[in-house]
C-alpha cells in the first residue's frame, strides 16, 4: 500500500498553472511547479476543496465505476444518506434503493441505518463514561485526516468508532453471509458517495487495516441511470429500514442532533472546521459534550461528488424525514465490538514540521523569518506557493529560490540593467 | 544555545484581534515539531496574559523565546498594574468589565490558568507603570 494514498488527483491536460486551487487549499498542500498543480501527499486531506474551485475542471476524484460490482457473485450497495436529497419530488426514499437494484444490486443496506447503531453507541459511551470530552465525530474522514496531521492535542478526543459507511458494509456483509452461506470474497460492497474523501478511506483507512468496503461509486457518475430506472419503476420493494435519525446525517447538525442532549456543537464547511479545532486545541471551548465537524458546507450533502445544490439537497431531507419513525435500528450484543476501531488515531508529525531535529528545525525556522522578511507579502501565489511564508518554508527545503517571487525576479533584472546602463 | 526571538505587539484597541499572537506562537512551534504537550500550554498561558493584557491595560508587547527545551514570554504593558497579586492569583477573583464578561472572560480564571499551565511564572507590577510577566514552559519528556 502507497505510504500516502489520495483520492483527488490532477489531470495535468487541463491544468493552465493558475492560483485557485492553491489559494483554496485549507492544508496549503498545493504548490504550482512547471505550471501545473502538485498535491504535497503529506499534507492533503481530500477534502475536495480544490474539485470545488478549478474552473478548467483539472481536479478529479477517483472513484470506482459501475461496471466493477460484476467481479463479484454478490453486489451489495450501501448509499449515503445524501443521495436521497438529490431528487426533486421524492417522498419515499425506497424509489431510491429499487432504483439501485434495478441498477443491478442484490442487496441494499442503507448508510443511514449503521448511522443509527453509530448515534446509539455514542450515548451509550458518553453515558458509561467511557470518552474523553468533549468528544468529536470521527464520521467525516477529511476531518479525521486533519486532526491527524495538525491537531496533535486532540487526536485522544477522537470518537473511537467506524464511521457509519464502514459499519453499514460490516452489517450488510454479515448479513448476506448469514443469509446465503457465501465467503467474504464473494461479496462485493460499494458505496455510493458524495464524497472523496470516502474513497480514499477506504483505500487507506485511517482506524483499520482493511476497509469492509470494496469500492465506492460517485453519485454523479450513476445519477443519470439511476433517475432514468427509478422513473421506470413498477413495483416499489420496501427495503428501507432507517429512521429520521439516520436519514438525519445527510445534513450538518443530523448527527449532533441524534445525541438527543443539548450540549453540542455542530459546524461545517472546511475554515470554519480549523478555527473550531484552533479554539478546542486552546481550551477555549466549555460545556460541550459532542462536537460535529463536516468538511463540507452544508454537510455530507455538500460533497463535491454529489448533484444537488446542498442547501436544495437538505430542504428535500427535511421533508423527507417529516413523518419517519425516530429510529429502526438498535444495538443488538457484540455489535458494539465490531464497530470500534482497530488502531488508536496516532499523530502524523511529518506532515507540518521543518525537520526531525529541533535544532535544525530553528535554524530553518530563522532563515524563513529572515526570508519573509525581504519578500513583498503580496500573498499572490505567482511563485507557485500560497503565502509569501509558505515560499519561505519551501526555499529552506530547498524545494524553491527566491526568484520564484516574480517581484523579486523583477528587482533583480531592474538592478543588473541599472548596472550595466552605468558600464556605459 | 540558539534559540529563536519572536516580537509581537498586541495592540489594545481592538478586543476581537486579542489571541493572534498566541496563535502565531502555536503555529511556529507546530512547525518546529515541538514537543505537544509543551505547545499546547504554551498557547493556553500566552492566550490568557494576552486577553488580560487587552481587558486590563490597553495593550502592550509580547516577546517570546523558542530554546529546544523551553519556552520564554514575557508580557509587558503600561496598564494600571495589580494592586494585589495574592488576591489577583486566586481563582475567582475578577475586576473585568462587564462588557468583557458576557463574552465568556473575565472569570478570574485568567492568572491561576497561566500559573497552572507554565513552569516558571514571576509578575514585576508597579502602580500605575504597569505589568510585567514572565513565563517559561519546560518540555517534559
Amino acid at each position: 500500500m502507497n505510504k500516502y494514498f489520495h483520492s483527488v488527483e490532477l489531470e495535468a491536460d487541463k491544468c493552465c498553472g493558475c492560483t485557485n486551487c492553491l489559494k483554496r487549499c485549507p492544508t496549503e498542500a498545493i504548490r504550482i511547479r512547471d505550471g501545473k498543480a502538485h498535491i504535497l501527499s503529506e499534507r492533503c486531506i481530500d477534502c475536495g476543496e480544490c474539485i470545488r474551485i478549478c474552473p478548467h475542471h483539472a481536479k478529479r476524484a477517483r472513484s470506482n465505476s459501475i461496471d466493477e460490482i460484476e467481479n463479484y457473485k454478490i453486489k451489495i450497495a450501501i448509499p449515503a444518506p445524501a443521495l436521497f436529497g438529490q431528487f426533486n419530488n421524492l417522498n419515499d426514499i425506497d424509489i431510491v434503493l429499487t432504483g439501485l437494484r434495478a441498477m443491478g444490486f442484490d442487496f441494499i443496506y442503507e448508510v443511514s441505518r449503521a448511522a443509527e447503531l453509530v448515534s446509539e453507541a455514542t450515548r451509550q459511551l458518553i453515558r458509561e463514561k467511557k470518552l474523553q470530552l468533549p468528544i468529536i465525530s470521527s464520521a467525516c474522514p477529511a476531518v479525521v485526516r486533519l486532526i491527524k496531521i495538525r491537531f496533535p492535542e486532540l487526536c485522544d478526543n477522537v470518537m473511537p468508532l467506524l464511521a457509519p459507511m464502514e459499519v453499514a458494509a460490516k452489517m450488510a456483509r454479515r448479513e448476506v453471509i448469514s443469509m446465503t452461506g457465501l465467503s467474504d470474497d464473494d461479496i462485493g460492497v460499494f458505496f455510493i458517495t458524495p464524497c472523496p474523501a470516502k474513497v480514499t478511506e477506504i483505500n487507506a483507512p485511517n482506524s483499520s487495516e482493511k476497509s469492509a468496503v470494496s469500492g465506492a461509486i460517485a453519485i454523479s457518475q450513476i445519477y443519470p441511470e439511476l433517475t432514468s430506472k427509478m422513473d421506470k419503476l413498477k413495483v416499489v420493494e420496501p427495503i428501507a429500514k432507517s429512521g429520521l435519525i439516520g436519514v438525519g446525517w445527510a445534513t450538518s447538525g443530523g448527527e449532533a442532533a441524534a445525541m438527543l442532549g443539548e450540549k453540542y456543537l455542530a459546524a461545517d464547511g472546511i475554515e470554519n472546521v480549523i478555527r473550531v479545532l484552533e479554539e478546542l486545541e486552546d481550551e477555549h471551548i466549555h460545556g460541550v459534550d459532542f462536537i460535529e465537524l463536516n468538511a463540507c458546507s452544508g454537510g455530507c450533502v455538500g460533497g463535491v461528488l454529489a448533484v444537488e445544490n446542498p442547501y436544495v439537497a437538505q430542504a428535500r431531507i427535511q421533508n423527507l424525514r417529516k413523518y419517519m419513525p425516530v429510529s429502526l435500528n438498535h444495538l443488538e450484543e457484540n455489535d458494539l465490538d465490531l464497530m470500534m476501531w482497530e488502531n488508536e488515531l496516532t499523530f502524523n508529525a511529518e506532515s507540518f514540521r521543518l525537520s526531525e531535529d529541533i535544532i535544525e528545525a530553528m535554524d530553518m525556522m530563522e532563515k524563513m523569518e529572515e526570508i519573509c522578511k525581504n519578500l513583498p507579502g503580496l500573498d499572490c501565489g505567482s511563485c507557485g506557493a500560497p503565502t509569501c511564508r509558505a515560499l519561505a518554508e519551501d526555499i529552506v527545503k530547498g524545494n524553491a529560490k527566491e526568484t520564484d517571487c516574480i517581484h523579486k525576479l523583477k528587482a533583480r533584472i531592474q538592478s543588473v540593467y541599472d548596472q550595466l546602463g552605468n558600464l556605459k | 544555545m540558539s534559540n529563536i526571538h519572536l516580537h509581537y505587539d498586541v495592540s489594545g484597541e481592538d478586543f476581537t484581534r486579542a489571541g493572534e499572537a498566541s496563535g502565531s506562537v502555536k503555529k511556529r512551534l507546530k512547525a518546529l515539531g515541538y514537543n505537544t504537550d509543551a505547545i499546547r500550554r504554551v498557547a493556553i498561558a500566552m492566550y490568557e496574559a494576552e486577553i488580560n493584557m487587552v481587558i486590563h491595560a490597553e495593550g502592550g508587547f509580547v516577546d517570546v523565546d523558542i530554546f529546544p527545551d523551553h519556552v520564554d514570554v514575557l508580557l509587558s504593558d503600561h496598564g494600571p498594574g495589580i494592586p494585589d497579586v495574592e488576591k489577583a492569583m486566586q481563582e475567582g477573583f475578577s475586576t473585568a468589565p462587564d462588557n468583557v464578561r458576557n463574552l465568556g472572560f473575565g472569570a478570574g480564571m485568567g492568572l491561576p490558568n497561566i500559573k497552572k499551565y507554565t513552569d516558571d511564572m514571576r509578575i514585576e507590577t508597579e502602580i500605575g507603570k504597569g505589568t510585567d510577566l514572565y513565563l517559561t514552559v519546560r518540555v517534559k519528556e
